[in-house]
């Protein structure tokens, strides 16, 4: 079977790109480590770690505010990583681009600033029944303060969004539409163009969960002309508590900052304070620095290998995988869209996920088990919890094996 | 090895769980839920004087959980309200310290090698802390494990 890899174009060296994750040359419970579960957080290259490692040792000063040579290196490194990552999602201006802790506090910016200032009562927001809890609680909770109407919709078995469903529930109502781009639950990838097109005809706008997009597929938010376009760094092979918020700059122009304090100001009295240009207006305080400029770092070793070259990578790996699973009698994929990337969720007859999980973890395979932080999609499949096997392009065709011949082991204990 | 976690005894629970039925004449109930897993459970106990005479459960969860239902309410009858809740102190201690296992707790003892897996804790308590709130109040709200 693992024939396959041979498939694969010859530029793409899996096994030269593991000597870059240090991680992944570990033994668990005395197997070689098989890490499936890069959708919760992806592992990172020595150019992370180092990038990280240099900031500290070597730049390691606040940024904006001094004069001095490291206060000017480190601003430096952390703007850089503006630049790289308008150039990752192909942003009209890098001043569209907001640091913000991840996905959540993204989707948390734009409902405290934009929507505690537009949705009123009676507005209505729609997100969709696949969403993790990140895209969902926010909204709820602005609801809740205006008085507006949260709206689903709704998916088919295989974990794809009813689009008629969908243009239906738009209408002159709707202030924002809110989905994901992929699905961490189910790997879906939705039709986010449409999607954002058809909210914009009904006047509504219109922001993307691009947390599992963007490290498995091209981002290109000039195409979608999403007004709205969140993702998290540690997903990206980058740190953790850092990630980007994209916002359209006139759309972010008339929206009140998120937080108050330092560096989103340009003047500051007792009587009133006038705030800094953007980007800077939604990022007060001292930021996640070193967090920055591990970002641009993992940008830099994405954009090297090529984000399409992943992309068909992974390709081939997930139908690799689909196959294999697909012949295991009694087990059940959840989330069998035609498009889709990244995540193969399933369950097994008989078996709970979590006893899956803790059998595949002593042999040395990490995977997700539980309700992925998407417990309406559970209730949709009527399942408790999954366990998902999530893929980066780090992993190989002898890792799918591996976790073939793992599932036949929790197969013979509870059988 | 994993199967120092799922002894014997455990799959059969599991597999074949024991007092898995609603009780129409229970005269304490609670629900149990562990939303790490998603495990939910629901817990009649039938107390006459002093004594548990019957504790049976619904509800899906995991094969730790499961049988941990299953033994639990295996071991209860007869038991004092006193001896159940010492009981779960007891199981608690057994799973959380690396104290000599008690030979008090009879067959739940078997639980000892979820000690060495930290993540799968909660499962085997789940079923004790619904017993503790069946037991000591008219909880309105599910207990949890978080």
């Amino acid at each position: 079977m693992s024939t396959l890899s041979s498939v694969v174009a010859p530029s793409f060296d899996v096994e030269k790109i593991r000597e870059d994750f240090p991680v992944l040359k570990q033994k668990v419970h005395g197997k070689p480590l098989v890490y499936l579960d890069s959708a919760a957080t992806a592992q990172k290259p020595f150019a992370v770690i180092d990038a990280i490692r240099r900031f500290h040792e070597v730049d390691c000063a606040n940024i904006h505010r001094g004069v001095h040579e490291l206060s000017q290196r480190s601003t430096a490194a952390y703007e850089e990583t503006r630049a790289k990552a308008k150039h990752f999602l192909n942003a009209r201006s890098k001043d569209e681009l907001i640091f913000v802790r991840g996905t959540t506090e993204g989707i948390n910016l734009v409902t405290s600033s934009w929507g505690r200032k537009n949705v009123k009562e009676g507005d209505e927001i729609i997100i969709s029944a696949m969403e993790h809890h990140s895209n969902i609680v926010p909204w709820q909770m602005l609801c809740q303060e205006a008085g507006a109407r949260l709206r689903v919709i709704p998916m088919n078995e295989r974990g794809e969004l009813l689009m008629e469903e969908y243009a239906k529930l738009l209408n002159p109502r709707t202030r924002m539409v809110a989905v994901t781009h992929v699905s961490n639950a189910l790997g879906t990838i939705n039709p986010v163009r449409e999607i954002i097109e058809m909210a914009h005809k009904a006047g509504a706008l219109a922001l993307i969960d691009g947390a599992q997009a963007a490290p498995h597929i091209k981002v290109d938010l000039q195409a979608l002309d999403a007004d709205f376009y969140t993702f998290s760094g540690h997903k990206v092979i980058g740190p953790t508590g850092i990630g980007i918020l994209y916002g359209k700059t006139k759309l972010l122009n008339a929206m009140p900052p998120y937080q108050g304090g330092g560096d989103m100001i340009k003047v500051v009295t007792f009587e009133k304070t006038t705030y800094a240009d953007l980007p800077y207006k939604f990022e007060a305080g001292t930021p996640n620095i070193a967090g920055g400029i591990g970002l641009g770092a993992a940008l830099d070793y994405t954009n090297a290998l090529g984000i399409e070259k992943i992309a068909a990578y992974e390709h081939k790996l997930l139908e690799y995988g689909t196959e294999a699973l697909l012949q295991i009698p009694g087990l059940k994929l959840i989330g069998t869209a035609k498009e889709k990337a990244s995540v193969l969720s399933f369950v097994i007859e008989g078996i709970h996920p979590h006893d899956i999980g803790t059998v595949l973890d002593r042999q040395g395979i990490a995977v997700r088990t539980g309700h992925h932080c998407a417990q309406p999609v559970m209730d949709f499949f009527n399942v408790p919890a999954t366990t998902r096997a999530s893929l980066a392009f780090y992993n190989t065709f002898g890792e799918i094996d591996a976790l073939v011949g793992g599932i036949k082991k929790v197969k013979e204990i509870f059988s | 090895m994993v199967h120092d976690l799922y002894q014997e005894i455990i799959l059969d629970h599991s597999k074949r769980p024991r007092n898995c039925h609603t009780m129409a004449n229970a005269t304490g109930q609670a629900d149990g839920y562990n939303p790490l897993c998603g495990d939910k459970l629901k817990l009649f106990i039938r107390i006459e004087g002093d004594i548990v005479k019957d504790a049976s459960f619904v509800g899906s969860g995991c094969a730790i959980s499961t049988a941990s239902a299953s033994l639990m309410t295996e071991s209860l009858k007869g038991k004092t309200r006193e001896e159940a809740l010492k009981m779960l102190d007891k199981f608690h201690e057994l799973l959380t310290t690396d104290t000599a296992v008690s030979q008090d707790l009879g067959k739940l003892v078997v639980f000892c090698g979820v000690r060495d897996y930290p993540a799968r804790v909660k499962c085997a308590t789940l079923a004790w802390h619904t017993l503790k709130s069946a037991l000591t109040n008219n909880a309105a709200e599910p207990v949890s494990t978080e």
